[in-house]
C-alpha cells in the first residue's frame, strides 16, 4: 500500500476523535519541547562562555597585587607589582606567550570641540599579544616611544568613532587629560565584554606616559602596575604555568615558605568555565528529566493505540475481509502512531521555538540556541518512539483472525 | 461439466467452547459452478456462517478440502488467503460493515487500497459500481446520511468494486425492510444475470426463491440440495 494512502488513512483516523488525539500528543509535544529548551539553554550558556573566554584572549591569567596581611588585619597599603615582574614571567615561566604589564585611569579625551571620556590604559605591545587584538589602521608604539613615555596614542573603535567620526585620525592631535598625543594608530573593533560593557572604550598609550603625566609615580615602587595580564600558549598546562608563577614571584618577593602570597593569580578563562559546568550539569539534568516524560509520552501512546485497536477491531475484520494483509494492518497502526507522534514532536519544537524566541526577546536566561540537529534529533526520537509504543499494538491488530475481528462486538 | 469454481470435500468445522468441542460443520460435500446463484438456508446454529466463512477463505477449514477455482484453500498462507479475498471474492454482511465517518466513494475504493490496481483508476472504477447499483448521486454521503438499503447498496458496490468472480452474502437482507430487501434482492438478480456467481445465506424462505439453487443445513450437515424449479424474479415482486 502507499505510503500517501497510509499517511491519509492515519491522518482520517486520527481526525475521527481529535480530542483523544491531541491529549494522546500532549506528552509527546511537552516531552520534544522541555528536551529542545532544555538543550537550548544549555546551548546558548555555553556560546556566552565559549565568546567570554574568546574576548579575553584565550588561555589569560591576571596577576596582581595582594594586601598585605599584618599579624591577621588587613594593611590598607596594597603590595604593588611592577614590570620587572611582567619580564620575569615571561622571560622565565615556560609555555608563556606574553607578559604584559597594565596600568589603566580614566579621563576626558578632546579632539577638536568634541571631548569625550573614556578608560585611559598604560600598555606596551605585549598588551595587544596577550589580548590577540590587532591595529586597523596605522601602527603599533615602537621600543623607543615606549621606553621613553612618548605622547602616542592608540585609540578604540569606539573612541574613533566618537571624535574621528568619518575623518582619518592618525597623525591627529588628540588631547589626552592636561596633554596633547599623537594618534599613531586605530584598534580593531573587539564589542562588549563577559560583562557587557564595550571594549573598544578605551585609548591606550606606552605604560610610562600614562604613569608620569596621570597616575603618578610612587616612590617606593617606580614601575608599578596594575595588574600583569600573563597568555599562555594554546594546549598549554595552565596549572603547572601557575605553579611556576606563583614559585617566581614568592622567590621575587622573598615571602618564606608557610607565608601568604602577595599577589594574586586568576585564572579567567577557568573560572568563567568552571561557572559553566555548573550551568550545563543542571541543564543535561533537566534534558534527562524531559526525555523521560518522552518517554513517559510514549507509554501514553501505546495505551491509546492498544485502545484504539480494540475499538477499531471490527474496521480490521472488514479490512482483512477486502484484502488487507496483516502487514497492511501491522503499516497501518504503526502509522498511525508514527504520525502521532511525529506531529506532536513538531508540535512541540514549534512551541520550543516560540518558548525560546520568547525568552531571548526579553532576555531571559544566557539566551537559547536552537541547532537543527537537536531539532532533528528530537523530531527523529519521537517518531522512533511512535515505532517502539506502536509497535506492539500494531503488532496485535495485525494478528487477528479475519473472522474473529469481523464478528467482534 | 467444467471444474467447480468450488469443490468442497468432507469440510469440517470445530470450536472449542471451554472444554467442549462443538462442531459447527461436521462434513460438507459441495460444488458450485461458475454462473449459479445459490441460496443457503437452515435454521440458526445450523451452520451457514460457518460454511460461507470458509468458502470466502475468512476461516480454515478444521479437516477436509476445499477448492477455490482449481486451488487449495487450505495450501495457501494468510497473505495468499488475503489476495484471493481482494481479488476473487466480494463479501455483503448483514449489518453492511462500511467505515462510519467515510463517504460512500471512499467505502467503495476501500478494497482498492489493497490491490495493484493503479490509483488514477480509481475514481471511474467507483462511480461505474455505484451507478450499477443506483446510487451515483450520493457518492459524498456518509453511511449515516443513508437509509439502510442504500447502505447495503453502498456496500454490493464494494463487493463489486474488483470485478470478483464471486459474491458471498451472508443474510444481506436481514437487517432491510421488505420492500428493501426485495430491491437488494433484484440487485443480485441482476449480477447473476451478468454472470456474477453469488452465494447467499439466509434463513427465510421468501428471500431463497430469487436463487436458482437451494442448500439446507441442519445442525452442521448439508441435508438438501435442490434446484429451484420456479425462479421468482425480485425486481417484479418489489414493482407489485
Ligand atoms: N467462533 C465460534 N466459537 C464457538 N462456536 C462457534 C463460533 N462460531 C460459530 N460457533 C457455533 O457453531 C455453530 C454454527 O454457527 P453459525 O455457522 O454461525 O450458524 P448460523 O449462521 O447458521 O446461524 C453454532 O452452534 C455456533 O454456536
Ligand atoms: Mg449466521
Amino acid at each position: 500500500m502507499k505510503i500517501v494512502i497510509l499517511l491519509k488513512t492515519a491522518i482520517t483516523a486520527l481526525r475521527v476523535n481529535v480530542l483523544r488525539s491531541c491529549l494522546t500528543m500532549l506528552g509527546i509535544i511537552i516531552g520534544v519541547a522541555a528536551v529542545i529548551i532544555m538543550v537550548a539553554m544549555g546551548a546558548g550558556a555555553q556560546q556566552k562562555v565559549d565568546e567570554q573566554i574568546k574576548s579575553l584572549g584565550g588561555n589569560v591569567f591576571f596577576v596582581t597585587g595582594a594586601f598585605r596581611q599584618s599579624g591577621g588585619a588587613r594593611s590598607a597599603s596594597v603590595v604593588k607589582i611592577n614590570e620587572d615582574d611582567a619580564n620575569l614571567i615571561e622571560k622565565q615561566v615556560p609555555g608563556v606567550e606574553a607578559a604584559a604589564p597594565y596600568l589603566s585611569a580614566s579621563g576626558q579625551v578632546i579632539y577638536g570641540n568634541l571631548n569625550w571620556s573614556t578608560e585611559i590604559d598604560g600598555i606596551d605591545n605585549r598588551y595587544f599579544v596577550v589580548r590577540d587584538w590587532e591595529i586597523a589602521s596605522g601602527r603599533e608604539f615602537t621600543a623607543a616611544e615606549v621606553s621613553r613615555g612618548s605622547k602616542v596614542v592608540i585609540i578604540g573603535e569606539r573612541v574613533r568613532s566618537e571624535l574621528f567620526g568619518a575623518s582619518d585620525p592618525i597623525g591627529q592631535t588628540l588631547r589626552v587629560t592636561n596633554f596633547n598625543a599623537t594618534v599613531i594608530g586605530v584598534l580593531n573593533e573587539k564589542g562588549q565584554d563577559a560583562r557587557g560593557e564595550d571594549q573598544d572604550d578605551v585609548i591606550f598609550l606606552p605604560i610610562k606616559t600614562v604613569r608620569n603625566k596621570i597616575t603618578g609615580v610612587t616612590a617606593t615602587n617606580p614601575k608599578s602596575v596594575r595588574f600583569i595580564q600573563v597568555s599562555a600558549y594554546d594546549g598549554e598546562d595552565m596549572g603547572y604555568i601557575e605553579e611556576e608563577m606563583t614559585r617566581l614571584l614568592r622567590q621575587r618577593m622573598r615571602i618564606p615558605v608557610g607565608g601568604d602570597d602577595l599577589f594574586r593569580i586568576r585564572n579567567v578563562s577557568e573560572m568563567i568555565a568552571t561557572r559553566a559546568e555548573t550551568i550545563q550539569v543542571f541543564n543535561t539534568l533537566l534534558a534527562w528529566v524531559a526525555s523521560v516524560s518522552l518517554v513517559v509520552g510514549g507509554i501514553g501512546i501505546m495505551n491509546i493505540m492498544l485502545v484504539s485497536v480494540t475499538e477499531r477491531t471490527r474496521e480490521i475484520g472488514l479490512r482483512m475481509a477486502v484484502g488487507a494483509k496483516p502487514s497492511d494492518i501491522l503499516y497501518q497502526f504503526l502509522i498511525e502512531s508514527i504520525v502521532l507522534c511525529g506531529l506532536g514532536g513538531f508540535i512541540g519544537v514549534m512551541i520550543a521555538y516560540g518558548f525560546v524566541f520568547i525568552g531571548n526577546q526579553y532576555g531571559i536566561g544566557a539566551g537559547g540556541i536552537i541547532e537543527t540537529q537537536v531539532v532533528l534529533l528530537s523530531l527523529g526520537f519521537s517518531g522512533l518512539i511512535g515505532v517502539f509504543f506502536g509497535y506492539y499494538p500494531a503488532l496485535k491488530a495485525s494478528r487477528l483472525a479475519p473472522i474473529d475481528a469481523l464478528r467482534y462486538e | 461439466m467444467s471444474q467447480p469454481l468450488l469443490r468442497v470435500r468432507q469440510a469440517k468445522k470445530v470450536y472449542a467452547m471451554g472444554n467442549e468441542l462443538v462442531w459447527a460443520l461436521k462434513g460438507v460435500d459441495l460444488d458450485i459452478y461458475q454462473g449459479e446463484f445459490v441460496a443457503i438456508m437452515g435454521s440458526s446454529g445450523s451452520g451457514k456462517s460457518t460454511m460461507m466463512n470458509l468458502l470466502g477463505c475468512l476461516d480454515i477449514a478444521s479437516e477436509g478440502s476445499i477448492a477455490f477455482a482449481g486451488q487449495e484453500l487450505s495450501s495457501l498462507s494468510k497473505n495468499e488467503l488475503a489476495s484471493v479475498r481482494n481479488q476473487r471474492i466480494g463479501f455483503v454482511f448483514q449489518q453492511f460493515n462500511l467505515l462510519p465517518r467515510t463517504s460512500a466513494l471512499n467505502n467503495v475504493t476501500l478494497p482498492l487500497l489493497y490491490s495493484k490496481i493503479p490509483e488514477s483508476d480509481w475514481l471511474s472504477r467507483a462511480k461505474q459500481c455505484l451507478e450499477s447499483v443506483g446510487l451515483a448521486s450520493r457518492m459524498d454521503h456518509h453511511p449515516s446520511q443513508l437509509s439502510g438499503g442504500q447502505q447495503q447498496r453502498v456496500a454490493i458496490a464494494r463487493a463489486l468494486i474488483n470485478d470478483p468472480l464471486m459474491i458471498l452474502a451472508d443474510e444481506p437482507t436481514g437487517a432491510l425492510d421488505t420492500q428493501t430487501g426485495l430491491e437488494v434482492m433484484a440487485l443480485f438478480q441482476q449480477l447473476n444475470q451478468q454472470g456474477k456467481t453469488i452465494v447467499l445465506v439466509t434463513h427465510e424462505p421468501e428471500i431463497a426463491q430469487f436463487a436458482k439453487r437451494k442448500l439446507t443445513f441442519r445442525d452442521g450437515e448439508l441435508i438438501s440440495d435442490v434446484r429451484n424449479e420456479y425462479v421468482k424474479q425480485a425486481a417484479k415482486e418489489s414493482a407489485a
